[in-house]
């Protein structure tokens, strides 16, 4: 007790000398993550990923000479609380630049406070109206939902699958999928003839899938969910002893989609990042290098599974250490300006080449279209 | 025809499960009056526990007894530690002692199970049962009847033997019921241990249907109030039948209306039923004599 008592005295004296220090020469990224609450299946890998790769610049010898300090706050899935902490990350810990924004609603109530302190914010979440319209501080990592929609509905232009029923969830990220694949359907020629929903917890989804199932017109079904629903979907779908090509978007990318489905899981096919297929790239491909080095840093640090959303909060650090490595400075005006100029930059998300307008830099050859084989990701093309 | 039957299977599927969750409601609130909010997590953590078992290399029928076991101790030690105490509070401060306990084994388990979805293997097999063209999966039918062997058998419970019958009394005056000799303490202990045996059944009973995660008790626990409330409170049978009336018009609401009102069934019956009928379908028309 008299032993815990010296060490908080001691701690007390050295904590402001050593952030004193600290203010001196030290450089900091800001997060805020949402590490607890219902989004925490993104912020948990994020802040893993975004721990383990500062801690190895530092080890290396720093950024321009600098040790990076990282300050992290869990907004616990709640948007309100993300504004606030990126204020305090503003305002009173001055960092010099923000990661983070695990969902689309923390990021745009961060976004305004970010745009009017002019510093760079590279957000981590998936919706479109991020980055459109463009503002001058604001990037992200992610695909967005409607270049999944495109990926799919290209893919099932060259199937010849036309018509087709769309389920979705009825919550944040199955809505967004939905508007977008409704918004993205005509320009390939893709009519959306049934639209059916689904609650995030219910546990059978036969009623819709029966109706999809009597309707002779529809020619494949597109899943937009995330977690266990899914995969239930699968299931039913199986138990219907239904036919028509089963695709999902990506937000069900990872094995737990394949071990939950069991074999119902086999012939799904979905658009996934490069990182879940990293065995089976050709050695030439330019994601190659940078997904293998990933997937073996995070399983042996952190003795789990890599998760897509994980590689994009790598993705947000590298384009920011490179940005400011060209600039040659922490200056926020002049690293803000080199982030707009990523070029053939090797993310786990894909190739990025930013510019002016483009504040994502991602393109359709980002996204891969897998479809499970056997109990196994495979590449289709 | 086909159609209409795969809407029916579908509904009694989900309507079984909605019912295993109301009938833990009804036997504490039998017991006691209380509404234990818990229920849904001891339906999630006997899931929960059944898959780590299952998945630790324990025999399937091994793991679910143990897993059965394992939440009637939960259920003990909540009774023990958390509502003993406050046995001399309101009934609405005990009904948010519930509210809290949720609160906590559903952050235990995320802590330590983690957030993963998971799901138990199927007790035979998946291959789907066809009857006049609509399918159904051989564990519905392992829901459906599990569930009418605990009603039969707690109907029994409680119509028949004595510590039933002193449950029973117990709820409808405690004081009354200490001076005939009844131990209300004990009976409110065994009121948690039962619910939490039957919420353990039902929770591993459906894990290879629905999957099962830290969260997945919210959503029964809600449903089973719902349901509970529909047939009335405190009332087994009432408990099935609104469970099964739920999960049969959310079905048919799905398949004939729109999967977009789903989700609003449950709230419209409530509401319904709320107005017209306070005390449940089956519930007893309350009077108190002056």
């Amino acid at each position: 007790m008299d032993y815990m008592r010296k060490l908080l005295a001691a701690a007390v004296i050295a904590v402001p000398a050593v952030s004193g220090a600290a203010y001196a020469q030290n450089v900091k990224i800001g997060s805020v993550l949402s590490l607890t609450g219902p989004a925490s299946f993104l912020g948990d890998p994020e802040v893993k990923t975004l721990q383990l790769y500062i801690d190895r610049i530092n080890k290396a010898g720093g950024l321009l000479g600098k040790k990076i300090e990282f300050i992290n706050y869990d907004d616990a899935s709640d948007a309100a609380k993300a504004n606030a902490f990126t204020k305090r990350l503003i305002d009173d810990d001055k960092v010099d630049v923000i990661i983070g924004g695990s969902t689309t609603g923390s990021t745009m109530s961060m976004v305004p406070l970010v745009e009017k302190a002019e510093m760079p914010f590279i957000s981590l979440a998936g919706a479109v109206v991020i980055i459109e319209p463009v503002k001058k501080w604001v990037f992200k990592t992610p695909h967005t939902d409607r270049m999944a929609a495109e990926k799919i509905f290209i893919d099932m232009k060259k199937r010849g699958l036309t018509k087709i029923a769309l389920i979705s969830e009825s919550s944040g990220f199955g809505q967004s999928g939905r508007k977008e694949s409704i918004a993205a359907a005509p320009k390939y020629g893709i009519e959306i003839i049934m639209d059916e929903t689904y609650a995030l917890k219910d546990t059978d989804m036969t009623p819709q899938l029966t109706k999809v199932k009597n309707n002779p017109a529809v020619q494949a079904i597109l899943v937009f969910g995330l977690g266990q629903g899914p995969a239930i979907v699968n299931k039913n779908y199986a138990q219907l002893g239904m036919k028509v090509p089963n695709y999902h978007g990506p937000g069900v990318c990872a094995k737990e989609f394949i071990a939950l489905s069991g074999d119902a899981a086999n012939g799904v096919r979905l658009p996934c990042a490069a990182l879940l297929v990293a065995d089976n790239l050709p050695a030439n491909d330019p994601q190659k290098k940078v997904v293998t080095e990933y997937i073996k840093s995070y399983t042996e640090a952190n003795k789990a599974d890599v998760s897509t959303f994980g590689g994009c909060a790598l993705d947000g650090l590298m384009i920011w250490v490179e940005a400011v490595k060209r600039a040659g400075s922490f200056d926020k005006a002049k690293v803000r300006d080199e982030i707009e100029k990523t070029k053939n930059l090797a993310g786990t998300a894909g190739v990025v080449n930013m510019s002016a307008n483009d504040h994502l830099g991602l393109d359709l050859s980002a996204f891969r279209l897998l479809e499970i084989k056997k109990g196994n990701w495979t590449l289709t093309e | 025809m086909a159609q209409f039957l795969q809407f029916v299977f579908s509904g009694i599927t989900v309507g079984a499960t909605y019912a295993l969750a109301a009938l833990g409601f009804s036997i504490i609130y039998n017991a006691s009056g209380i509404i234990n909010f818990a229920q849904g997590e001891f339906m999630m953590i006997g899931g929960m526990a059944a898959v780590f078992l299952a998945a630790a290399g324990i025999p399937l029928p091994l793991a679910i007894v143990l897993a059965v076991c394992i939440v009637a101790l939960t259920g003990l030690i909540i009774e023990k530690l958390m509502i003993e105490p406050a046995r001399d509070a309101e009934i609405v401060s005990i009904i948010i002692i519930t509210i809290g306990i949720s609160m906590i084994l559903r952050g235990l388990v995320e802590v330590f199970l983690g957030k993963a979805n998971h799901a138990l293997p199927s007790f035979s097999g998946e291959k789907p049962l066809a009857v006049l063209g609509a399918t159904i999966l051989p564990q519905s039918l392992w829901v459906l009847g599990v569930s009418t062997l605990l009603v039969v058998v707690l109907g029994f419970f409680f119509g028949r033997t004595r510590t039933g019958k002193a449950m029973l009394a117990a709820s409808y005056n405690r004081l009354a019921a200490q001076l005939v000799g009844v131990n209300t303490n004990s009976v409110l202990l065994l009121s948690f241990i039962l619910s939490a045996t039957i919420g353990a059944i039902g929770g591993i009973l459906i894990a290879p249907i629905a999957t099962t995660s830290y969260d997945a008790g919210l959503m029964l626990g809600l449903k089973g109030f719902v349901a509970a409330t529909l047939g009335g409170l405190g009332n087994g049978l009432g408990a099935v039948v609104g469970g099964l009336f739920l999960g049969l018009f959310e079905a048919m609401t799905a398949g004939y209306i729109s999967s977009a009102y789903k989700d609003a069934a449950p709230f419209i019956l409530i509401l319904l039923i709320l107005t017209f009928r306070p005390q449940g379908v089956f519930g007893a028309k309350q009077t108190d004599r002056v």
